[in-house]
């Protein structure tokens, strides 16, 4: 038994790492040791609540966690990089049920008396942390299917799916208002639990009509709630030390999915409604194609050879295509031959924020050649070579030439101020916006259709 | 073809239009060089150095003037009665150099008369596809870098502020007015020798070029902007100049150094700095004036020499470029070069020039015995009919204000919004919640802060740290094992379990992705 005194100071303690643990974040060399206060944080946190009460099933919780615990660290151990953003939609999918979980126990739990208005407060709590939760579980779920590509990536559209939307909400309303009234448990467990599937429902079916390359967008979304999740656990445990990290967790989604949303040039509610570039391509003026130039891999070869600055602008295709490392040897054979080559990171490339600085990293390229958006972009008209692999969206110039483009206002990569851009591409197909590029028509474009991976393990035969 | 390289007889020229470089280059286009005994040596290229890349090099200047196909020059060729130089020039011939077809019609009619064609590479129209011909912002580039070495040379205190043992010096403070090319390269070096430096430009627009050198950039509250044709300033309003000055005169009290490189295309320099504003500065002040050979954007200012007026220095030098003959050569000789390759895209060392061309057709002031100059207003420079999209950025400048008044005002009903709320919800909430919903909204304070500091390369770990911590949830789940109830032990159980999941896999994949970024071994 510890003194609540002491308990406290751990929590306060415990924030504190946690805060230095997202601050450390700056920085790549801040951040190893950043983690590590994070780790020391949960330690304390953890042993301090369990010998802290008396009457705690210790079986249970060491053999919960030890499980658990060695479930994650296998799962860790074994990911693949590319299969990151899979990952932390799972990891959040976890959070949501716990917080679900924990509201219903709490409700359940007898030994927790309240009152008067202190009741209905609990009761707000209690549904708001379940309904969080849920939305959080079923939305994770979700991504993750989109991730794995076990279901389709392209956004799921039923008709009057606003209308359904706003019906199952009224009703989560509706019931909101009989369980806080109903008082103790277990009267109110009803509209609970009616209201924790309607809102899996809604959380599932809003995912889904979101479609692929707004994952990013989602996937913050999903950080978001399932900080909020853990803080409105916070308020119905009355545990400072919860709420305190669920804030900190969900501003932190928050905040990504607002960047993302910049990158993006699009409102977050416009994301979150779902259903983007399938409901009129008719909106591009641009009917006029030019003729493509096709290349092969052993003139990109060539090209990049005589290249003195070379710019690589990757996408998600490069993760699809497992492409990281032999791009990173490409990159490594011209820096030793005194070419400046370095790596454009576009925000919202790939699935994840970050996600393509996570790939590059992977393949032992250093962090100090791959440059943001708005570092890099002025440098294009000074560079030779442009190689866009497995990127469309990001690097269409229609985003500024074309004020009726659908994703007119983007910020993009200026790819084609440079001397030569070389796009790897599998097909002509569009890319996710269903945008149609005129990139691949200008002239100082070229083309090296294929596979990325196999497209570049020739080129750097071919150096 | 061959093409001849003289020896510069302006006086104070010690610049040369070929290095050996690029006499390497023009050879290998199918050229043959000639270059004039000792024409590279003021800027430090022997003829040694021309002689072993396979250059001529002639001792006699005369033979270099008549034998030549086409002549490479820096200035435009004397035309004085002790020397001439376009006696020696005869039909066929192509001059290359600067040539300032504004100010010398007179040699343009003799080049013309002689059958001549000549190629002025001041004329350089401002489009991208031509900036590897334009000599004028290599010259300028290296004048704005000299202009801060000469303030240097002349000022007679430090640059950057220390704090020394012996006592603490200020770092001082630069003026630059004109963020042309000549005035972007002084704000670069006087910002990197550790001075404050601050920008006047007429032209708005380059606002965001003078900020991304480190530079402030001064702002005068009037709505005019000063873009003309083809990127250059033009001549402004009489109420813009009055305000323009009334900002020079508060400036020139408080700065240490002006540089002035305000110049207007075809037009003398407009006078900035009245001698009332000269006399106004520190003691040991210094102006440097970039616009000297265009009579000056200092009124005291005199050209070529370094003068003393009540204690300011004021150097109007004129030949900055040649100061640093060796870079403005190199530079120089390049822009020729591409302008060679340009000439003879066949590369068999014959040079045509196409009139259709944009770019040839802007440059070429003599052509088949007819001056061309000026180009005729067509579709050449691209830049005219930019304008109108100019114009619409200043509506949407103007339009900005309105909106951002009404952000600040949605942003201070928000704020009001919120706090009503929250004095609502502190009317009927117990004592208990409220602190609770104290620690709740510092705490989203705190992380709003944070995150935003977050690197965006680092995302995908922010993503993972904030999933393993996210399993604090994990603690609610400890408190309910004390449960007697057999459900609600159970659902605990069940949360312990994945939340554990959640912390140590958010960790360790944090930890494993943390591990791979490294950065570039030195």
């Amino acid at each position: 038994m510890i003194p609540v005194g002491i308990i406290s100071a751990s929590y306060i303690g415990a924030s504190v790492l946690f805060i230095l643990s997202l601050s450390g974040l700056n920085n790549q060399e801040s951040a190893r040791r950043g983690n590590v206060f994070g780790m020391c944080g949960m330690a304390i946190a953890v042993i301090v609540t369990i010998f802290g009460n008396q009457d705690q099933n210790y079986l249970i919780i060491i053999g919960m966690m030890t499980a658990g615990g060695t479930i994650g660290a296998v799962v860790s151990r074994r990911v693949e990089v590319t299969a990151m953003p899979q990952l932390v939609a799972l990891l959040h999918c976890l959070v949501g049920l716990a917080a679900v979980a924990i509201g219903l126990a709490t409700y359940l739990d007898s030994t927790i008396q309240h009152h008067g208005a202190e009741q209905t407060i609990h009761n707000i709590e209690i549904y708001l942390g379940v309904l969080i939760g849920a939305v959080t579980f079923t939305g994770s779920i979700g991504a993750f299917a989109k991730l794995q590509a076990l279901i389709s990536s392209s956004p799921l559209l039923i008709p009057g799916r606003h209308a359904l939307n706003i019906v199952l909400a009224l009703i989560c309303i509706a019931l909101a208002f009989q369980f806080v009234i109903s008082g103790e448990a277990p009267t109110g467990l009803t509209p609970l639990l009616v209201m924790t599937c309607l809102a899996m429902i809604f959380g599932l079916h809003m995912v889904l009509a979101i479609g692929g390359a707004d994952m990013p967008v989602v996937i913050s979304m999903l950080n978001s709630y399932s900080g909020w999740a853990a803080t409105a656990t916070g308020f119905m445990l009355s545990n400072d030390l919860l709420i305190v990290i669920g804030a900190l967790v969900g501003s932190s989604g928050a905040i990504l999915s607002y960047v993302m949303c910049q990158a993006m040039n699009r409102s977050f509610i416009a994301v979150i409604l779902g259903g983007f570039g399938t409901s009129s391509n008719t909106t591009s003026t641009s009917t006029e194609h030019g003729e493509v130039t096709a290349l092969t891999a052993e003139e990109t070869g060539i090209l990049l050879q005589n290249a003195k600055t070379v710019i690589v602008v990757p996408g998600y295709g490069m993760a699809v295509a497992h492409a990281q490392h032999s791009v990173s040897s490409v990159i490594k054979v011209l820096r030793n031959n005194g070419v400046n080559a370095q790596f454009a990171i576009h925000p919202v490339a790939g699935r994840m924020p970050g996600h393509m600085n996570v790939l590059l990293a992977e393949a032992k390229v250093p962090y100090d050649i791959v440059l943001e958006m708005d570092e890099i972009n002025k440098y294009f008209p000074a560079t030779d070579v442009v190689l866009v692999i497995g990127a469309n969206d990001i690097v269409n110039p229609s985003a500024q030439e074309e004020p009726n483009s659908p994703i007119a206002g983007m910020p993009v990569l200026e790819v084609w101020k440079a001397g030569t851009v070389v796009v790897l591409k599998r097909s002509m197909a569009t890319g996710y916006a269903g945008v149609d590029n005129p990139l691949f028509y200008k002239d100082n474009t070229r083309m090296l259709f294929g596979d990325a991976k196999t497209s570049i393990d020739d080129v750097l035969k071919n150096m | 073809m061959r093409i001849c390289v003289p020896k510069e007889t302006t006086k104070n020229e010690k610049r040369v239009a070929a290095t050996p470089d690029t006499a390497t280059s023009l050879q290998k286009l199918g050229f043959e060089v000639w270059i004039e005994t000792g024409a590279g040596r003021a800027a430090g290229f022997l003829d040694e150095a021309y002689t072993k890349v396979g250059v001529n090099v002639i001792l006699n200047s005369n033979q270099i003037w008549e034998e030549a196909d086409v002549l490479l020059k820096v200035r435009a060729p004397l035309l004085q009665e002790s020397l001439d130089e376009t006696a020696l020039l005869h039909s066929g011939q192509t001059l290359i150099g600067f040539l300032w077809p504004a100010q010398n019609p007179e040699l343009l009619e003799r080049l013309a008369q002689a059958g001549v064609n000549a190629i002025s590479i001041d004329a350089v129209p401002r489009i991208s596809r031509a900036q590897k011909l334009d000599g004028l912002s290599s010259m300028a580039n290296i004048a704005g870098y000299r202009a801060v070495i000469e303030a240097a040379h002349n000022f007679e205190r430090f640059f950057t502020g220390q704090i020394t043992a012996a006592g603490k010096v200020p770092p001082v403070k630069i003026l630059v007015i004109g963020a042309g090319v000549a005035g972007l390269a002084a704000i670069g070096t006087a910002g990197s020798m550790g001075a404050v430096v601050r920008a006047f430009d007429i032209r708005p627009e380059v606002k965001d070029q003078i900020n991304s050198l480190g530079a402030e950039f001064l702002m005068l509250d009037f709505e005019e902007t000063g873009e003309g044709i083809g990127g250059y300033a033009q001549t402004m309003s009489h109420e813009f100049v009055k305000a323009e000055m009334e900002l020079f005169r508060q400036q020139a009290c408080e700065v240490d150094i002006i540089i002035t490189t305000a110049l207007i295309p075809g037009k003398p320099a407009p006078k900035l700095i009245t001698a009332e504003m000269v006399r106004s500065m520190k003691p040991g002040s210094v102006i440097v004036d970039l616009a000297a050979e265009q009579g000056g954007n200092c009124e005291l200012t005199v050209p070529d020499q370094n003068i003393t007026d009540t204690n300011v220095r004021i150097v109007g030098y004129t030949d900055l470029p040649s100061r640093m003959a060796s870079q403005s050569s190199q530079l120089y000789a390049n822009n020729l070069r591409h302008l060679l390759v340009d000439l003879c895209p066949n590369k068999d060392g014959t040079i045509t020039i196409d009139m259709e061309d944009d770019v040839m057709r802007a440059i070429t002031v003599v052509h088949n015995s007819e001056v061309s100059w000026p180009p005729p207003k067509a579709k050449t420079l691209p830049t005219a009919t930019d304008k109108p999209k100019i114009l619409n950025k200043a509506s949407t400048v103007a339009k900005a204000e309105p909106s951002g008044r009404k952000r600040a005002i949605s942003t201070v009903l928000g704020v009001i919004i919120g706090l009503t709320a929250i004095i609502a919800l502190g009317a009927v909430a117990p004592a208990s919640f409220m602190t609770h919903f104290i620690v709740f909204v510092l705490a989203v304070f705190i992380g709003w802060q944070v995150i935003w500091n977050v690197t965006p390369a680092l995302h995908t770990p922010l993503m993972s740290v904030t999933n393993a911590i996210s399993g604090i949830i994990v603690i609610g789940a400890l408190l309910q094992t004390t449960s007697s109830s057999n459900i609600v032990l159970s659902l605990a159980a069940f949360s312990i379990f994945i939340a554990s999941i959640n912390i140590s896999g958010g960790f360790l994949v944090t930890h494993r992705m943390l591990r791979m970024f490294r950065k570039e071994k030195q």
